[in-house]
């Protein structure tokens, strides 16, 4: 179903997908956001270990686990930090992550 | 161009593009949508790629569950309406210095490395049984200890976001 | 061969006693402490009275019929190499044994009157306790096998003495003069160190009885010329001689003993009067053989000192009116006397007869003096106060301290036939042989010695009539006791012949008195003691007219001579300033700023760089992501060998 499709276009897609995440992650302010940009991030990084799995080593399923395991972790994650964030957004009223510098030095 | 290539690259037309409104978008509760979008097509690449089960996950958990999630805190969070403030060029510039270097450098990386394709044999679909075998094998390509790891780690942050998003006392 | 072993436990019973005291003293009632430690000290006094008895007595002597010089018990108690060792144990020899039993008399005998003197102070185990540390330590000086144990004592002793003279450490003048005391013999005592080290390594060996043996190697080696025309030996000598100095408060490092009146007496009586004080004596003695044979010029220097320090303080003691003082000026004229009395020696037979009669007029003043003590103890007990200005007529009030007391001043004048009179009428005679300048002005001293003790007698005891808050009684039983004890000794410790007993080569001669020497002698003392009645025995005017004649002599006199001013404006005016101040400022700006400047060129950077941490999640990740992103462009593409 996927002849005719070189490796490398996939790769520069999760590329272009990982770096997109990260100007997200740096130029976003609210923490939602920034959230999502890390949900872009592992999605393209889950697309290489998909990619890879297919066009390298097509006898074996390691790169779909690791994707199924990173989709479990990001789950979690993203459990984790909504809690975080609106535990964060009770005590402040805002989600901005410029506000959040009450634990430097 | 054959269909394939042809699905291929819609799909990442779709991603690319809904990328990057999702980083850009000043509106949170349409950035969660293209965030949908751009999931979606991912699980279709997965299709194409013929993993129809880590598809079939990408959209329950993905879009079925996280976009869910987050859409709810954007609920709980936020206004609808809301306009975000657009970020400053102080952040923007370097930003974009840094996703472009590194987008340089790994694409040069990747297209001068040679990977050692392996013929591919065409309508290969992984075996659904084959995939609950490997999961709970303690043999060679067996998952079973990641599997029960992931189990508890899923445990412990459904009971760390209870205690997180519980009301305090005080 | 007896076996003297046992005599190991002369030395741990007391660091034994102190232990216990010092740390249950405070369980019991402070009279248990006492108790303890007398009964203690009354075992260590028995044992070593019987070691002398079996010493002198029982044990057979050498083929020669000189007193065996043996170690009784030793133990190597640093190994440090197969050479350099450092051993612990008890040497027995006639001088060894003497100091045992002077020792150990004074000991008791401060211990018991002590239980009287220090009743109720607070303290009173403390006390007990640090008399017990100081008869360990002054006990394991005199019975050191090597030099090495002897120094580790001799500092025990110094430390000792330390503590009881800043007894009432509430006291300011008491913590000077304790701070005095030790910092003036511990630089002495730093001479002691160096004069050790240098014989030591001439010779190759730490041993008494190697050292002063009769094929010692300090009689061969190092008698080369090394520096001021004087060999390595002599050299080593003066300088161990300058520790023994410092100890016994030679000019001019006298200064320290008068301060250290500040103790309470019974300190005084048994440190600064009878044993510590002695040390210097009793080291000089124990090395006399190196003296006399490697290192006369040291010797030499010994006789000047203690000659000029005997006239130096018999001077200064005629003119002070704290009666503690008085004492303790007379204190270091004797121990100058006795000095004199070793440098004048030498060696074997008659010789010898300046080191013999060193050793007796030690012993016998050891009972005098501590007599004294004891004597202005009570004194100062029932008047409550050290100045002779408020004393008089007090033969009435408290006869028993009158007359041991007299007994005591006797004994000091060298009336026959009390005990001073034949140790000093001994040193005379030695000294008349030696050099007849000395010899007259150690007769000035024994003249000037029965006048101050005169004056002191008769101002307390005659003189004016003084107007008392309270009648001054009698002191208790456990002090007069021990006075009368001592009178008896210093009644009859001159009439042993100690020539059979201690002489600088260990064999007994016989020697008799010279007439020539004890007459003009015993006239000279009762002079003095006449001159003391006319002055003092009715309250005149004479000696005031006789202080203002001598104009600013008695003047200089009464201030000691100036010698702390002297010390004084060495140490503030030319150390503080020249060295001191240098030095503290290169502490203060070199190494402290070097310092402050190490610490001031961190906090500036830490307050720049703090910055950094911003707290903004994105820059942190920014930074991290270009790192990131450089290290691989510097390892992929750079870096690539």
């Amino acid at each position: 179903m996927f002849e005719g499709i070189p490796l490398h276009w996939f790769l520069i897609l999760g590329t272009i997908m990982f770096f997109v995440g990260i100007y997200g992650f740096l130029t976003r302010k609210n923490l939602i956001t920034i959230l999502m940009s890390i949900e872009l991030i592992l999605n393209s990084v889950n697309i290489n270990f998909v990619a890879f799995n297919k066009f390298l080593y097509p006898d074996h399923l390691e790169g779909m686990f690791f994707t199924v395991f990173i989709i479990a972790v990001a789950a979690a994650e993203t459990s984790i930090a909504i809690a975080i964030i609106i535990n964060i957004y009770r005590r402040l009223v805002d989600i901005d992550v410029d506000k959040m510098n009450k634990m430097k030095y | 161009m054959t269909t394939n290539q042809l699905m291929f690259i819609i799909f990442s037309a779709i991603i690319i593009i809904f990328s990057v409104m999702t980083v850009t978008s000043r509106r949170i509760l349409r950035a969660a949508t293209y965030l949908l979008f751009v999931l979606v097509a991912t699980a279709g690449l997965y299709f194409l790629l013929q993993f129809n089960f880590l598809a079939a996950i990408q959209l329950t958990i993905y879009v079925g569950g996280i976009v869910v999630l987050i859409i709810f805190s954007i609920l709980l969070t936020s206004h609808i309406g809301d306009r975000l403030e657009a970020p400053g060029w102080k952040k923007i510039v370097p930003a974009i210095l840094v996703a472009t270097f590194g987008a340089v450098i790994t694409l040069i990386t990747v297209l001068q490395f040679d990977f050692p394709t392996k013929a591919i044999t065409g309508s290969e679909r992984t075996d659904i049984r084959e995939i609950a075998k490997s999961l709970v094998s303690t043999e060679k390509f067996g998952y079973s200890l990641p599997f029960e790891v992931i189990s508890i780690l899923l445990l412990a942050a459904m009971v760390g976001a209870i205690i997180l998003a519980k009301k305090r006392e005080d | 061969m007896i076996d003297f072993s046992y005599t190991a436990w002369i030395l741990l019973l007391p660091i034994f006693l102190f232990i216990v005291i010092g740390l249950l003293g405070n369980r019991f009632k402070p009279i248990v402490s006492g108790i303890v430690g007398t009964s203690g000290l009354f075992i260590i006094w028995l044992l070593s009275l019987v070691t002398a008895y079996k010493y002198f007595f029982v044990l057979e002597k050498a083929a020669d019929g000189s007193f065996l010089k043996f170690m009784a018990f030793n133990m190597r108690w640093l190994n440090l190499t197969d050479k350099l060792h450092i051993d612990m144990g008890v040497l027995l020899d006639p001088i060894s044994v003497m100091m045992l039993i002077v020792i150990t008399t004074v000991s008791l005998m401060v211990h018991l009157y002590s239980i009287g003197y220090m009743h109720g102070e607070k303290g009173f185990s403390r006390f007990f306790a640090l008399l017990s540390l100081f008869s360990f330590s002054m006990l394991g000086l005199v019975v050191a096998t090597n030099i090495f144990q002897m120094y580790v004592f001799w500092e025990l002793v110094g430390v000792s003495s330390y503590l009881l003279i800043g007894f009432y450490y509430t006291k300011d003048s008491a913590v000077a003069a304790s701070k005095k005391a030790f910092i003036v013999t511990r630089f002495a005592d730093l001479g002691f160190l160096i004069g050790i080290l240098m014989l030591s390594y001439v010779t190759g060996t730490f041993d008494f009885i190697t050292l002063t043996g009769p094929d010692s190697p300090a009689l061969t080696s190092g008698q080369g010329v090394w520096f001021l025309g004087l060999s390595t030996m002599t050299w080593s000598m003066i300088f161990v001689f300058m520790g023994g100095a410092g100890k016994s408060a030679m000019f001019p490092l006298h200064i320290w003993l008068p301060d250290a009146m500040e103790g309470p007496t019974p300190v005084s009586a048994l440190i600064h009067a009878a044993t510590m004080v002695v040390a210097g004596v009793y080291l000089v003695a124990r090395l006399f053989p190196i003296y006399v044979f490697s290192a006369p010029v040291a010797l030499d220097i010994v006789m000047w000192v203690g000659a000029f320090s005997s006239i130096f303080a018999a001077i200064i003691a005629c003119t002070q009116y704290d009666i503690k003082r008085v004492l303790a000026y007379s204190t270091i004229s004797q121990i100058g006397l006795m000095m004199f009395g070793l440098g004048v020696s030498g060696y074997g037979g008659h010789e010898g007869l300046g080191y013999m009669a060193s050793m007796f007029h030690l012993f016998t003043h050891a009972f005098f003096k501590a007599l004294l003590f004891l004597g202005a103890g009570a004194i100062i007990h029932a008047v409550h106060s050290n100045y002779m200005n408020d004393m008089g007529g007090l033969h009435k009030n408290l006869p028993i301290t009158h007359a041991t007391f007299l007994i005591a001043c006797l004994a000091i004048a060298g009336v026959p036939p009390l005990a001073g009179f034949f140790s000093k009428d001994e040193i005379l005679a030695a000294g008349s042989e030696r050099s007849l300048l000395l010899y007259w002005v150690e007769m000035i001293v024994s003249g000037l010695t029965a006048f101050y003790m005169f004056r002191l007698y008769f101002s307390i005891f005659w003189g004016k009539k003084q107007e008392y808050h309270q009648t001054p009684h009698e002191a208790p039983k456990t002090m007069t006791i021990p006075l009368m004890i001592l009178a008896l000794g210093a009644l009859l410790a001159g009439l042993i012949p100690f020539s059979n007993f201690v002489t600088s080569d260990r064999l007994p001669f016989v020697s008799h008195l010279d007439m020539g020497i004890a007459i003009p002698a015993v006239l000279v003392g009762l002079t003095g003691i006449v001159v003391a009645a006319f002055f003092y025995l009715k309250e005149t005017d004479i000696p005031d007219k006789v202080f203002k004649a001598l104009g600013s002599f008695s003047q200089a006199a009464f201030h000691k001579f100036y010698i702390d001013e002297l010390y004084l404006f060495i140490t503030k005016k030319i150390i503080f300033n020249y060295i001191s101040r240098p030095v503290a400022w290169f502490d203060r700006h070199i190494v402290d700023g070097a310092m402050n400047g190490l610490a001031y060129i961190t906090n500036e950077t830490s307050d720049r760089i703090k910055k950094l941490q911003s707290g903004q999640l994105q820059q942190y990740a920014l930074v991290f992501i270009s790192g990131a992103l450089l290290l691989v462009l510097l390892f992929v593409y750079l870096w690539t060998s």
